[in-house]
């Protein structure tokens, strides 16, 4: 192992840190704001090239925030996505070029950034972040999200949430997620161009507090707020989530900004080099708008108490005894802080309603008719599950007198 | 687009020592690709200016450099990787210099070919000072960059006067209903839908747009109160109540959706529409008031649309209505009433700018379209005055001039990002004053060696703190203890964590997130649409958030 005349991009393992001269200077001062504990110079390389982080999407955000970790140190990076690259990703999403139509995107990506920053190795997985188990996700120490839908983001949420043991600190993920959004209410011919971006970020120690049917919910009620300005009937929060997750006229940069903030964070995490976002009582949550001026907006988002994903006592629910479980299953659908499209639902005595296997669901179809009395008892609890989640809610019922 | 951009050449100048690497990157690469999308709009051409070879260090930071490249030109290869980004647009470099290009003798200045231009951090104080007159007196946007370790600032020199009529104001502040002075259009169709409102069938009572309902029992309020409009908190509450009783609540739904849309829509749309103070700020202009044979399209209008609003104390109707539960045809009777008022006022301001171009001898004719636009947006019209970037040279009090209260007030907020700013003041004036070898020319930044980075920070601290007493002095106030003390703890701060990153180290995601901000706000000013940074913004990478200041100087050195 010679030093002199080795590649100038470092072997990995080799001690050649020339291409990294601005990052060790980082890491290997302390500065006004990092801890007095903290050590400079090799364990924070090595908390670096050790930490395994799982990317989740390959798309304009994903594309940006692969390079950002690239070219911030970390050396072990997986990513998730399910997509093959079309014409229409070519603008935004800077990783792929016209020869590459076609083909996954995770793998496009993953080459690409392997070429330009040696010593990085991008494992790319082509598939649904639903056809991988828990066993997968434990292996990772961080996650980051840089996804357009938030069915995706409410199921890797709701999945880390679940995976937590409370007597395993290592079982805890810091989920840090970007997203870029341009919901318009009713305004389908105003395309806008710098939007609310929101990313959130949660951190060891705290519970994974700030989840995907609280950032809907924000959305939801921003957007109702709007329409109701406008005396807009009808804005519902599956019509928000459609919207979310289908216009996202977000631009290049405002990807680069969000995907940057994001990746920022991932790097004081693991090296400490600055104080992250995301403690308990400090801010966890940042918002930037450009289209008057710039602005942003830094706060702590705090946790739901009664939140479906991470509270796990059962929440009251008051319901009529006259209603049809049919009616009540329509009714899930348009609760904001979870909505449940495909709900299968059950009490500790009985099978009341079951999407599937198909057999079940023949059976248990004629309950759909019958009215909460003849189903439940005042007081029973109600165990919903759905495929947008990994968990089950749990509803203790109180009949309406 | 407003314009055709394809004739625009930003180019990049950046200084020849190692910094700047990575935010060119960014900065054009989110420039290019946000242009794609847009189709009719795009940077045309860029040149990168920098004379600096690729080195391994630059690897780390830039990712369009590939590992072949070092030794060679980084502008060179920069720019053939950018490129390949968007085959549509011509990319250029020059490898000269920056003192070099800048000084050659010429009849013309070199800048002059270009049409917007970025500066990256550090520059000699009289090559910035050089550009930053050109710009001014050519009118030409210059933005200058910093972006060291975990902070980055901007500062953007717009023209003297910069006016937007594409301001893109959030929906919600766009409803001009007009309901305290209806026209006498809206009041015959306002007596035509609710002459019979008593003897409606459900349907019809269930209906009624709601802005008709308003103008309705609005009329029935005058007459109990001497012909006034309900005008405070409590009258308005008392018309609330008025238009709940007419409601018809007997049916199954307890109520009536368009009498609830009334009710809800009372307390924001009884407002008289006052223009706000951007809009009167740009009828106050000087450039307003004092049209002469060449003055651009928007001042004309902007002066045909302050006449029309002396004469009739409103502004050109907008002329479109919210969505609302209605009949499909009263609806669109009601769509009509507005859209009419609206293009009878566009007309009138059309007649008013054709009068003027016949006084001044205007020598283009401005295009309807354009009075339209500005027309429909005229209470959202911003006028952003650019101020001079004040080069900070060695030993030299900087003049903060008109800005320098607000400035002292922003020191004394403990969360103000000004410090940051100052920081960055104090870090020219230090690259200023240390040349990185004997060649004069080539600044160096703090740090760059592991021994001197405390000596460096003790350095920059004291110009830090000399900087902030001047500008105490210059808005002639003072700041008590333990403020006073405070603000030199944490300016001491920011100057270590600059002075750790080295030689005006670059961080990638720092330079990335600073690089996107700045792609947005150039496209902003090509454009001429949403609102631009007035003029600095600082970020903060510790705590994740932005600030921005206005700054620059009263005039040019």
């Amino acid at each position: 192992m010679e030093m002199d005349g080795a590649d100038p991009n470092g072997v990995p393992g080799e001690v050649d840190r020339k291409r990294w001269t601005y990052l060790d200077r980082i890491l290997n001062r302390p500065g006004p704001f990092t801890d007095e504990e903290w050590v400079p110079g090799e364990p924070n390389i090595e908390s670096l090239e050790r930490m395994k982080i799982l990317v989740i999407g390959a798309g304009g955000l994903g594309c940006e925030i692969l390079k950002n970790l690239a070219l911030s140190g970390f050396k072990d990076i997986h990513v998730i996505d399910m997509d093959t690259i079309d014409v229409s990703n070519l603008n935004r999403q800077f990783l792929f070029r016209q020869a590459d139509v076609g083909r996954p995107k995770a793998e496009v990506a993953a080459q690409f950034v392997e070429k330009r920053v040696r010593g990085v190795k991008i494992t790319p997985f082509c598939g649904k972040i639903q056809d991988k188990d828990e066993d997968y996700y434990m292996q990772f120490g961080m996650v980051i999200c840089g996804l357009d839908s938030i069915e995706a983001r409410r199921w890797i949420n709701a999945t880390l949430v679940g995976m937590v043991d409370n007597d395993d600190a290592d079982t805890l993920k810091p989920l840090i997620d970007g997203g870029t959004e341009g919901f318009k209410g009713q305004a389908r011919h105003c395309i806008e161009w710098a939007h609310i971006i929101a990313w959130e970020e949660e951190r060891k120690d705290d519970t994974l507090d700030t989840d995907d049917p609280e950032h809907i919910t924000w959305l939801y009620q921003k957007a109702l707020a709007r329409a109701n300005e406008f005396n807009i009937p009808g804005v519902t929060y599956s019509m928000t989530q459609g919207v979310v997750k289908n216009i996202i006229p977000a631009i290049a940069s405002t990807n680069a900004i969000v995907a940057a903030a994001c990746c920022n964070e991932a790097f004081k995490i693991v090296t400490s080099t600055n104080p992250p976002l995301g403690f308990p009582g400090t801010n966890n949550y940042m918002m930037y708008t450009g289209d008057d001026s710039v602005y942003t907006y830094t706060f702590e988002h705090s946790k739901k108490d009664d939140c479906p994903v991470c509270g796990n006592l059962a929440k009251n629910l008051e319901v009529d005894p006259n209603m049809t479980l049919e009616e009540f299953i329509a009714s899930l659908a348009e609760k904001p802080e979870a909505q449940l499209k495909k709900p299968t639902l059950r009490t500790e005595e009985k099978s009341l309603y079951y999407q599937s296997p198909p057999s079940l669901e023949e059976q248990t179809r004629p309950n759909l008719k019958k009215k909460f009395s003849e189903l439940v008892s005042d007081g029973e609890q109600l165990a919903v599950s759905d495929p947008a989640f990994q968990i089950v809610f749990k509803f203790k019922l109180v009949f309406k007198k | 687009m407003e314009e055709p951009l394809t004739e625009t050449t930003p180019p990049i100048l950046q200084d020849d020592e190692k910094r700047g690497r990575n935010m060119t990157d960014n900065f054009a690469s989110g420039l290019l690709a946000a242009s794609r999308p847009r189709g009719s709009s795009c940077i045309g051409q860029f040149t990168i200016l920098d004379s600096a070879e690729v080195t391994e260090a630059d690897l780390g930071v830039n990712f369009f450099l590939e590992p072949d490249d070092v030794g060679k030109f980084r502008a060179e290869r920069t720019c053939a990787l950018l490129e390949e980004l968007n085959p549509d647009v011509q990319g250029h470099c020059n490898t000269e210099p920056v003192e070099y290009f800048l000084t050659q003798s010429s009849d013309t200045h070199p800048l002059r070919p270009f049409t917007h231009i970025l500066v990256i951090a550090p520059i000699v104080p009289e090559l910035l000072a050089d550009i930053v007159s050109h710009c001014l007196t050519t009118s030409k946007p210059l933005f200058y960059i910093h972006c060291v370790g975990f902070y980055s600032d901007f500062s953007v020199q717009l023209p003297s006067a910069f006016p937007i009529v594409d301001t893109h104001p959030d929906p919600t502040a766009t409803t001009d209903l007009r309901l305290l002075t209806p026209w006498p259009a809206l009041s015959a169709l306002v007596e035509e839908k609710t002459r019979d409102l008593d003897s409606m069938n459900a349907h019809e009572h269930g209906h009624v747009p709601y802005v008709l309902i308003i103008l309705h029992f609005l009329e029935v309020w005058k007459e109990t109160h001497d012909g006034q409009v309900p005008s405070n908190y409590r009258e308005k509450s008392d018309f609330k109540e008025l238009v709940r009783k007419g409601m018809r609540t007997n049916n199954p739904e307890g109520g009536e959706e368009n009498f609830e849309e009334a009710i809800a829509a009372v307390l924001k749309s009884l407002n008289p529409s006052t223009p706000s103070s951007a809009v009167k700020e740009v009828f106050e202009a000087e450039e307003c008031k004092n049209l002469t044979h060449d003055s651009p399209h928007f001042w004309v209008i902007a002066h045909a649309i302050s006449e029309f609003y002396k004469a009739h104390n409103a502004l050109p109707l907008p002329g479109s209505i919210p969505d609302m539960k209605a009949q499909s045809a009263d609806y669109i009777q009601l769509q009509n009433v507005y859209k009419t008022k609206a293009r009878e006022d566009v007309a009138e301001v059309t007649a008013t700018v054709r009068e003027l171009a016949k006084q001044h001898g205007h020598l283009t004719q401005v295009d309807e379209k354009e009075i339209e636009a500005f027309c429909k947006n005229a209470a959202h019209i911003k006028l952003v005055r650019g101020r001079p970037i004040n080069p900070a040279f060695p030993g030299q009090k900087l003049k903060w001039g008109q800005r320098a209260k607000a400035a002292v007030s922003a020191l004394t907020k403990p969360d103000s990002l000004i410090l940051v700013h100052i920081a960055f003041l104090a870090y020219d004036e230090f690259c200023a004053s240390h040349d990185a070898d004997a060649l004069a020319g080539a600044p160096r930044a703090p740090g760059s060696e592991d021994s001197e980075v405390e000596f460096d920070a003790e350095k920059m601290t004291g110009i830090a703190n000399t900087i902030i007493d001047n500008l105490i002095n210059e808005a002639g106030t003072r700041i008590e203890e333990p403020d006073y003390s405070d603000i030199g703890v944490r300016v001491a701060q920011y100057v270590q964590e600059i002075v750790r990153a080295g030689g005006g180290g670059e961080l990638h995601n720092i330079a990335a997130l600073t690089g996107g901000m700045i792609a947005q706000e150039v496209i902003k000013v090509v454009t001429k649409q949403y609102v631009p940074v007035d003029n600095t913004c600082v970020f903060d990478g510790v705590g994740s958030r932005t600030e921005v200041l206005r700054l620059g100087a009263d005039s040019v050195l």
